[in-house]
């Protein structure tokens, strides 16, 4: 699998670790109540079909990237860097 | 009081020649990250140009030549490779001193780009990798920055602890290479 980093370019799957859903950009306000942050924290879908992760380039530029890919037809369908995600410069 | 014996960090390991190309150990006096604060970014590259006469390189990139570089190191990081540690950049960026914790080589030579197909997984050759291109990838397993600094020559810089290894793997690849001449 080769993953496109936004600043390296197309890269192996070698240069990445994967980190986990990209949940974990949407955490919820302190206050958000048990069952939000249950969610945020526990409850994955583990579905098959389109997801949507963090990985970071770790033997790269060490940026963390948003992927988001399907797992059945191993077709990876976008990265962004986390850093704009979280900034809205990208979704 | 110790007497302490200052040690490069591929002190016994190099030079290494096989066939035409060579690897030697390059050492800047001065290694240090410049990670520009938010917003920073253009301050700070015009102060490494006042202070060193070169810009700020983007992703890929680096700039300036032998004695004074600018590496791209990753996501808003750069090495400065030069005599002096660039104090001037410290409002606009956080910089923090890495010298003597990488060792810095040269392989020079043709064939050089061979060895690299050997050892990295991207393409190197000068047609998509020209000069002052760099990437972060890997050497085998190692982390390694790579940068084109002339027609048959690339610095290529691992961590300190990787020396061993990496003028191994190296050493390796340029004898294979070299006897396929």
């Amino acid at each position: 699998m080769r993953l496109k980093c936004p600043l390296c370019g197309e890269r192996d799957r070698r240069e990445f670790y994967y980190v986990g859903d990209a949940i974990a950009l949407d955490r919820p306000t302190p206050d958000a109540g048990d069952v939000a942050w249950d969610d945020y924290i526990h409850n994955r879908d583990n579905l098959a079909g389109v997801t949507r992760d963090l990985w970071y380039h770790e033997s790269g530029c060490s940026a963390w990237l948003v992927v988001t890919r399907n797992t059945v037809t191993h077709e990876v369908l976008s990265t962004a860097l986390a850093s704009d995600v979280k900034r809205g410069a990208a979704k | 009081m110790a007497e302490l014996i200052a040690k490069t960090p591929a002190e016994g390991l190099l030079p290494v020649t096989a066939g035409t190309m060579t690897l030697t150990e390059i050492l800047p006096a001065c290694v240090t990250s410049v990670a520009p604060f938010k917003g920073q970014e253009k301050a700070a590259s015009a102060a490494l140009k006042a202070a060193c006469g070169m810009t700020m390189p983007g992703p890929n990139r680096a700039t300036g030549k032998d004695g004074a570089r600018a590496v791209w190191m990753g996501q808003g990081q750069v090495f400065v490779l030069g005599p002096d540690a660039p104090a001037d950049l410290s409002q606009y960026a956080a910089l923090t001193d890495q010298s003597d914790g990488w060792v810095v080589m040269r392989l020079h030579g043709t064939g050089a780009e061979d060895v690299l197909a050997r050892l990295a997984p991207i393409d190197l050759r000068a047609t998509v990798f020209k000069r002052g291109h760099t990437a972060r990838t890997t050497l085998l397993h190692m982390m390694m920055s790579v940068t084109r600094s002339g027609a048959n020559s690339f610095d290529i810089m691992v961590m300190r602890s990787f020396a061993v290894t990496a003028v191994h793997d190296l050493t390796i690849a340029m004898k294979s290479v070299a006897a396929r001449e």
